[in-house]
């Protein structure tokens, strides 16, 4: 059966940003981009499903600007076998046109699985994975600690609040991943070389027939409200003094 | 503007976050009417009744909703959404994996985990791990879909007298299916709503050393947490993860016991009333954050703490 990976290029992990002086957003120039590291764990996934020989092709897919291509050729090296790469220039996407992008894409490749990263860690939405289920009519096993294909069937355990969730769903099916379902892999070298060889296919929103213009206007972005540094307590006993009679909260 | 909240319970208790989810839905300006959907839950209706400024609550209790799988649930919130100009539900793992699916389906852009209602059609949501804040404007005319962050909202009265309007399932799609759950058993209060939480980082060094502070969190009656290092290194269950990607909690109190502080974790804690911070490492960026920071060795200072506290009585 084969597989499509959904996945985002993103402000790598690590990067502290920095919200522009003027708040229309936050400034992403000579920032360091990664593939999304729940996106990543997806790609993971679908190759360990590709070798206990449950997948027989890996699609990796992502919307966004041009240099979107080093994302997937990332996925490549990984071990998925191609790509698709659907081109929005400097737009913003919200999470409601990927999903009607990955829905169009779905619909012409006829996965049997659709693995997305629970959220990506720019917007934090939370919502392309669910989005796309409800698009084309399939199940959904979100936060996915543990995946299992049988048949026509796949058993998500998934992370809910205070333990675990195990659902049966009807393939095809829609997996979101979290953080347990796995450890990705480093790309070794020859793989990477190997990436290189792999096609990626260049489409643009319009070849779906999706409108990409964002729904949301977005007003402004602005810093956090910043927390300050209080003070440092000596001993054990003056931190209990302190907490009951300064803070009054124990 | 007519507007739907959707409840939060387990089948058996109505959670907090749906009162705190109420007071945005209030700042939204309409009559609010409350759906509590699961199986056996009249008396997670009745305490929805209670939440004021509810103008009745839609009581649909159906064994397909015991489990809240989000293809019936969506199937259910749809049916009724014909009527409602905006619809909430707590940003929770719940009512993230039903939500996008009635946006998606009501063909809008879903607003997740909003901290302010700055106007009827405007909000305000963190992005980027809390470290900006993005607020955005919904076009006139469409419908608001909208996850709350409960910490980020004070908890509606429970001084109502709300109606309760029993309404029939919707036919889900028979896609999905239940086949079992593994719910941790505590005795401690539950990390989301806890009044103080004590939370492990990867200088607690084993999962063996967390019951340390599980005697500091019995002693104080708090939940007890963890940094994502401590949850990657195998030290507990994901489900203690407080931080960007795990629960967000907001405290009265928070003791961050050998964590240094990434920005991944203080996102899901940088709003709680007071943060004490104990780390031997007196550069870690969890102190810029603390009111009070202790630089000392956990494995001394935490029994201490317990030592402490049990000589003031607690």
């Amino acid at each position: 059966m084969k597989v499509l990976v959904a996945i985002k290029r993103v402000v790598d992990y690590n990067v502290k940003i920095r919200v522009k002086a003027d708040q229309t957003g936050v400034d992403l120039a000579n920032v360091k981009m990664s593939m999304n590291p729940f996106d990543e764990i997806g790609v993971e996934e679908a190759i360990r499903l590709k070798e206990k020989g449950v997948v027989t092709e890996i699609v990796a897919v992502s919307v966004g600007p041009k240099e979107t291509q080093e994302t997937i050729r990332t996925a490549l090296a990984m071990g998925a076998d191609r790509g698709i790469l659907v081109n929005t220039g400097s737009q913003d996407v919200e999470p409601l046109t990927v999903a009607k992008i990955l829905s169009a894409i779905a619909k012409a490749e006829g996965p049997q699985l659709v693995i997305l990263g629970k959220q990506a860690i720019d917007d934090d939405c939370n919502q392309t994975g669910q989005m796309l289920a409800q698009l084309l009519g399939w199940p959904q096993g979100t936060f996915a600690s543990k995946v299992v294909v049988e048949g026509d069937k796949a058993e998500v355990t998934r992370e809910v609040d205070g333990g675990l969730q195990t659902v049966r769903l009807t393939l095809p099916a829609i997996v979101t991943t979290d953080l347990r379902l796995n450890e990705p892999r480093y790309a070794s070298l020859p793989n990477i070389m190997k990436a290189k060889k792999k096609s990626i296919d260049e489409k643009t929103p319009a070849d779906f027939g999706v409108d990409a213009a964002p729904r949301l206007k977005v007003l402004k972005v602005s810093e956090p409200a910043k927390r300050k540094g209080g003070t440092k307590v000596k001993s054990v006993q003056e931190l209990v003094e302190k907490l009951k009679n300064e803070a009054g909260v124990i | 503007m007519a507007v739907l909240l959707i409840a939060e319970h387990d089948n058996k208790s109505l959670k907090d976050s749906t009162s705190k989810a109420m007071t945005a839905a209030i700042a939204l300006g309409g009559p609010v009417d409350i759906l509590v959907a699961g199986h056996s839950v009249r008396s997670v209706a009745d305490s929805a009744a209670k939440i004021a400024g509810a103008s009745k609550v839609l009581l649909a209790d159906d064994p397909q909703y015991a489990h809240q799988l989000a293809e019936n649930m969506a199937a259910l919130i749809l049916e009724l959404s014909g009527k409602y100009d905006a619809i909430l539900t707590p940003a929770s793992p719940s009512g993230k994996n039903y939500m996008p699916r009635v946006a998606a389906a009501l063909d809008v852009a879903q607003i997740s985990e909003i901290v302010s209602v700055d106007a009827a059609d405007t909000f305000t949501r963190p992005v980027y791990a809390g470290n900006a804040m993005q607020q955005v404007q919904v076009p006139s005319g469409t419908k608001r879909v909208i996850t709350v962050r409960p910490t980020a909202f004070k908890a509606a009265e429970l001084n109502g007298t709300a109606a309760i309007e029993t309404i029939g399932a919707a036919k889900g799609p028979g896609t999905s299916e239940f086949v079992r759950e593994e719910l941790s058993k505590s005795e401690r209060p539950e990390l989301a709503g806890a009044r103080v939480v004590v939370s492990g980082g990867r200088g607690m060094q084993s999962g063996e050393n967390f019951h340390l502070l599980e005697k500091v969190a019995d002693r104080l009656k708090a939940a007890v947490g963890a940094s994502r290092a401590a949850v990657d290194a195998g030290f507990v269950p994901n489900d203690y993860q407080v931080g960007q990607t795990g629960k967000i909690v907001a405290p009265e109190l928070y003791i961050a016991v050998g964590i240094s502080g990434a920005i991944q974790h203080l996102a899901g804690m940088k709003d709680s009333k007071v943060i004490v911070a104990i780390n031997k490492d007196e550069e870690a960026p969890i102190f810029q954050v603390a009111d009070y920071g202790l630089v000392a060795d956990l494995f001394k200072a935490v029994p201490e703490l317990d030592e402490e506290l049990k000589k003031q009585g607690y």
